[in-house]
């Protein structure tokens, strides 16, 4: 009998603990899929961050290091030039990424660093329990912008696409929706060109992931699915921001 | 090469010493007193095939050191006082992570942006822990810019030896003046680890379960056990790596006790002072920590009076309390915000009784 599904071999066996209706579970998935099929779950050593994503090195089945919040594009730098023959990816959140870790990510991109980033955007604090993010969205409440978040008194929210498209650096930019099995398909082509980039040392490769956090936004799964598509993703649109035109080549 | 003697500064000292220890990797800051480090190695190291970068930040360069250590490379960062304490953070991490590393601080006047003049503040920072949690690091104190050479390579291997990050305390006045350095023969870096992570590939066919390095313990009593385990090596540490200098203690009735370059004003104070027939003598810790407890406990029980001469308001002071016998008296000659202290100084204090 043909086996048609399976887990990949770049995820353990240790259950996911992930709310139900998050996207860390798919994310990781896609992930590990694009690890498998490049060949890279042997040679990678995957970066795990602070937030929900703290627990990836359970999770996924390669070296990994857990960096402090904020701080893996710096860990990652250091690991890919000391062991440049290694395939190195960060696992990140919005409160990671774009909050704490800002000048680590915008200085791994500008420098160009050969890393790959995952960067998972559920517009809030997930772990800690849904305080507001730098990528929280205007009149979104959350336990920290408990009126909804205003411009006067919350400030901006920032689109980390936009900081990064300004920058020389990066050679694969790309924002995705995972809110229905065509569009997942087509963030792991995305996840795929991420990594080939990086196998082709062409720099700096970012995916980002609108997500759904059922449980902080205080919704139910498909409540939370459709928000993505019908208010995150047009405040921040999905689709290949930068592609360095040899990605596309062979 | 050998035999060869140059006139370098404690800075090229200590960049010499990490390189002739192997040490391929490098990432830091700018800041005063201390820039000369990452200058020298921005133009050695690329010649050697190894790795300078630029931190954004030293926050960023105290986690490349993280990274570099997880994959078994031989890593150093430098900075002074204000970068040293942006790096705290990472230090914790790296000594959860038991990761070898050599972190070098050019202390300056202080405390926050300080000035740029040589001080001994932050000892406290780097004996007790700067950063959160129980866990400690050797601190090594040079006095000389061939100490400075000799004890970074003694660093690396210490680092290696207990998995864990090594702290080298210069100041100012140390890493900008020169003096003759002779250098040893340069060894090779040394092979990754067996516990690194630098991908499954990287390992033998018998080794390929992925490893994962990281610092959070969240089931019940791991966290307890990890702290136990670490707590345990510091012990041996204590008990091995002690190391101090001593001049003219035999039969010292009064002992002044000082570490790097106030050391130096204390040993021509003392020097000075035999001349005048004053039974004096100087103890030098090397080793901040583990503090030579023992050894100054036995002199202090033999001498009448201790003088302790730092740059700070009195920080080694209370491990010397700590260490010396109760009944001897304890003197302090401190030096605040970048002032020095001059042999001249420490003299007029041996001379009032």
């Amino acid at each position: 009998m043909a086996v048609l599904f399976a887990r990949p071999q770049s995820l353990t066996e240790v259950p996911f603990r992930y709310c139900p209706g998050c996207h860390h579970g798919l994310a990781h998935r896609l992930v590990a899929e694009a690890l498998d099929e490049l060949n890279l779950r042997e040679k990678a050593v995957g970066i795990a961050s602070v937030g929900c994503s703290v627990y990836t090195n359970e999770f996924f089945n390669c070296d990994t290091i857990q960096a402090a919040h904020g701080r893996a594009p710096a860990v990652a730098t250091a690991v890919k030039r000391a062991r440049p023959e290694c395939f190195v990816f960060t696992y990140q959140g919005d409160g990671d990424l774009a909050s704490i870790g800002m000048a680590e990510t915008i200085h791994a991109a500008a420098r160009g660093e050969n890393i790959s980033v995952i960067f998972i955007n559920n517009a809030c604090y997930g772990m800690t329990g849904g305080q507001m993010a730098p990528t929280t969205l205007p009149g979104q409440k959350t336990t920290t912008s408990p009126r909804g978040r205003e411009a006067a008194r919350e400030g901006n929210p920032i689109d980390i696409m936009k900081i990064l498209d300004a920058l020389e650096g990066p050679a694969y930019l790309s924002r995705v929706v995972l809110t229905s099995p065509g569009k997942q398909a087509a963030a792991k082509k995305s996840i795929l060109r991420a990594f080939r980039t990086q196998m082709k040392g062409l720099g700096f490769s970012l995916v980002e992931i609108l997500s759904a956090c059922p449980s902080n936004w205080r919704m139910t799964p498909v409540e939370a699915l459709h928000y993505v598509d019908e208010v995150m993703a047009k405040y921040y649109p999905p689709g290949e921001v930068r592609v360095a035109k040899e990605v596309l080549e062979g | 090469m050998k035999d060869q003697v140059e006139l370098v500064s404690g800075n090229r000292a200590v960049a010499r010493g990490a390189i002739d220890a192997g040490c391929r990797m490098y990432f830091g800051y700018p800041i005063t007193p201390q820039t000369e480090i990452p200058e020298y190695m921005s133009t050695v190291l690329p010649e050697m095939n190894g790795v300078f970068l630029q931190a954004e930040s030293e926050l960023a360069a105290i986690n490349m050191v993280y990274g570099a250590a997880g994959t078994g490379r031989r890593v150093m960062t430098t900075s002074s006082s204000p970068g040293i304490s942006l790096m705290m953070e990472g230090l914790s991490y790296l000594a959860n992570a038991e990761l070898p590393c050599v972190i070098v601080n050019v202390m300056r006047g202080g405390p926050g942006l300080g000035n740029i003049s040589p001080a001994q503040g932050d000892y406290f920072q780097a004996v007790k822990g700067g950063g959160h949690g129980d866990y400690r690091t050797p601190v090594l104190a040079p006095w000389s810019v061939q100490e400075s050479y000799d004890l970074t390579r003694t660093a690396f291997d210490l680092a290696d030896r207990w998995r864990n990050p090594v702290f080298i305390l210069l100041d100012g006045l140390l890493g900008t003046m020169m003096e003759p350095l002779r250098a040893r023969e340069p060894v090779p870096e040394r092979p990754a680890p067996s516990w690194a992570a630098a991908g499954i590939f990287a390992r033998a066919a018998n080794d390929q379960a992925p490893r994962s390095i990281y610092t959070l313990h969240m089931p019940e009593g791991s966290l307890t056990e990890v702290n136990r385990r670490l707590q345990a090596k510091y012990k041996e540490i204590a008990r091995e790596e002690v190391s101090y200098d001593e001049h003219f203690t035999g039969d010292a009735e009064v002992l002044v006790v000082a570490y790097g370059s106030v050391a130096r004003s204390a040993l021509q104070a003392v020097r000075v002072a035999r001349q005048q027939g004053r039974k004096v003598g100087l103890f030098r810790p090397v080793s901040l920590w583990p503090f030579p407890e023992e050894a100054l406990r036995t002199l202090s029980e033999k001498v009448q009076r201790i003088l302790v001469a730092e740059m700070s308001s009195g920080q080694m002071l209370e491990d010397v309390r700590l260490a010396a016998a109760p009944s001897c008296r304890i003197d302090f000659l401190g030096a605040m915000g970048g002032e020095l202290i001059y042999p001249e100084t420490i003299l007029r204090c041996l001379q009032e009784e």
